[in-house]
């Protein structure tokens, strides 16, 4: 509207600034000032993982993944993963369906409670089921007395591993589809389409990215899941060690190098992890649901 | 948002008619899911801290070394999301508002702390700040310890809290209105003044909210602390700890009142979001 009003003219110079910017000397200082604070707090962290893992060279690196119970860790994170993101994914699609593609009351106490395990800290989130499952817990006696462990085992770990991945697909599916509509849903199934297929052809093309934008996060999170799953663990080497609880006592052994260099392969994942998340958000940004509401 | 217009044969039905097939699965299913891993999970630890009673929470609270961890959580978790609104703002300022090599590549490294495992950034950051690290090792000259001391606390939960803020403030940078600022000129005020009081006001919701998210992931934040705490009883030891080690000793009962604990902070802390957003929308109308 008024842009000629604050248009740098020629004949003014170099000098001249428009009134609805910084000064260089704000504005340089600003920018350091972001940009040392995110070397020192984020970078630096990062680059650490690397730097402790090859620092007495190649062979020691490798050396860390010939050991059996690294392995076995390996092993163990990969089947919790391959179980708990599946399990959150189906939740996902079906909690997005029912709340986006229909009304009915109570709706936003739904969507609270979904997002519950988010504030729920992770210690909290192995304690609550070791209050059910656990030798003093709520099925204790009657899961001992048929033979089934949960706690201190692997079905423990899986279930507080859905316990904290529990929103990920879900939150970022429901404000899509709820952006989205319900118009071609219903143009479909009155054209004669199954109520599966019009599902198959013509919601999931809609929402793909945003559902491979929410695996990824769930993927993430699932791998990585240190607290809860070192409080049903047991932390019994070469059975319940999930790669970060492996990291844990290698760390406390004082075993630097294989510590760090477990770690290398959980910081892998959080940068392949961050790469896509940017490149879907850049390319795909349109198919995503609002950028505001981001975790 | 469509409301259901109940009336006549359908006033008892829950849902509104649609021709959408599948609400019955697919709400059935979310509920029975939703009430098996999370609702009855948590509805246990609720039972169990109700047979403790208040007088049972109170007495846990108050063992000494219980209290002190409380303190030392809340306390530090605060210091941090204070630390983190400060350089939050900035950091979503600048990334948001200056162009200059390298921005996008930063931008996408804020949320490193949510992608990295607690573990990963628990160890790295012992590493860098212990003694002989990286940052350790200028401070160790001047005889001041940050890892395994409270200050090593600090130094984790910071890192794990930046994101919330820049996140959440950053959208709002973005849609400040330039005729606002133009305005703010015109009128006669310098720079700074503009800054102060026409730019932040609108910005207060979105930094609150980022404040209380950075402080309620802060106080049940584990795995990136316990590396660098050094974990001495009385001293650098968290709750969410405490809750591990009273499980290890089978005080279960001990575990439970200090999750409850955590468990009414933190809600509070989302209260506080909710009011802060409630509040924002009658005010700036928008989040």
């Amino acid at each position: 509207m008024f842009e000629i009003a604050i248009a740098p003219a020629d004949d003014r110079g170099a000098k001249f600034r428009p009134v609805t910017q910084d000064s260089p000397l704000a504005r340089y200082a600003l920018i350091v000032t972001a940009v040392l604070f995110l070397a020192l707090f984020l970078l630096a962290p990062l680059a650490i993982v690397f730097v402790e893992a090859f620092s007495k060279g190649i062979a020691p690196f490798l050396a860390a993944f010939d050991d059996p119970d690294a392995l076995a860790a390996i092993r163990l994170t990969l089947l919790v993963a391959a179980l708990a993101v599946p399990a959150n994914l189906v939740f996902g699609l079906a909690a997005s369906w029912s709340i986006a593609k229909f009304s009915f009351p109570g709706k936003s106490i739904l969507v609270t409670l979904i997002d519950l395990p988010f504030s729920v800290s992770p210690v909290v989130a192995g304690l609550v089921y070791v209050l059910v499952f656990g030798g003093q817990g709520l099925f204790g006696p009657w899961l001992a007395a048929h033979g089934v462990q949960i706690i201190f085992a692997v079905p423990g770990i899986v279930l507080a591993t859905i316990f904290v991945t529990f929103p990920f697909v879900a939150r970022e599916l429901i404000p899509l589809m709820q952006e989205q509509g319900k118009v071609e849903e219903e143009a479909a199934l009155t054209l004669g389409a199954s109520g599966f297929k019009t599902f198959l052809t013509v919601t999931l093309p809609n929402i793909k990215w945003g559902l491979l934008y929410g695996v990824l996060l769930c993927n993430a999170r699932a791998m990585g899941e240190f607290g809860a799953v070192s409080v049903v663990s047991g932390h019994i080497r070469g059975l319940t060690n999930t790669i970060p609880l492996q990291v844990e006592i290698l760390y406390n052994e004082y075993n630097n190098v294989a510590a760090f260099a477990l770690a290398v392969l959980l910081a892998g994942l959080a940068l392949v992890t961050l790469g896509l998340k940017t490149f879907l958000e850049w390319r795909h940004a349109d198919a995503l649901a609002g950028r505001a509401r981001r975790h | 948002m469509t409301s259901p217009i109940l009336v006549g044969k359908n006033a008892r039905r829950f849902t509104a008619p649609s021709v959408i097939p599948g609400f019955g699965l697919t709400f059935g299913y979310t509920l029975i899911y939703l009430g098996l891993i999370v609702l009855f999970p948590l509805a246990t630890l609720i039972w169990w801290s109700s047979e403790l009673g208040l007088s049972g929470l109170y007495a846990i609270a108050s063992e000494p070394r219980v209290a002190a961890a409380l303190r030392t959580t809340f306390f530090i978790s605060f210091a941090a999301a204070v630390i983190d609104l400060f350089f939050g703002l900035i950091v979503a300022w600048v990334l948001t508002r200056y162009d200059f090599a390298g921005r996008r590549l930063l931008d996408a490294f804020v949320d490193l702390p949510f992608a990295l495992p607690t573990a990963v950034a628990g160890i790295s950051l012992a590493a860098l700040y212990s003694p002989n690290g990286w940052f350790g090792a200028p401070f160790a000259d001047y005889d001041i310890k940050i890892a395994f001391t409270r200050w090593g606390i600090l130094v984790a939960l910071v890192f794990i809290g930046l994101p919330f803020v820049v996140r959440t403030v950053q959208p709002i940078v973005s849609e400040l209105e330039v005729e606002l600022e133009e305005a703010s000129a015109t009128l006669g005020a310098g720079r700074l003044q503009t800054v102060l009081r026409v730019m932040l006001p609108p910005l207060a919701p979105a930094l609150l909210t980022g404040f209380a998210l950075a402080f309620a992931r802060s106080i049940g934040e584990y795995g990136s602390v316990i590396f660098i705490a050094g974990n001495i009883a009385y001293v650098s030891e968290i709750a969410p700890l405490l809750i591990v080690v009273k499980l290890e000793q089978y005080d279960v009962a001990g575990a439970t009142g200090i999750a409850t604990i955590m468990l009414v902070i933190s809600f509070a802390a989302l209260l506080l979001i909710n009011l802060v957003q409630a509040w924002s929308r009658r005010r700036f109308g928008h989040v």
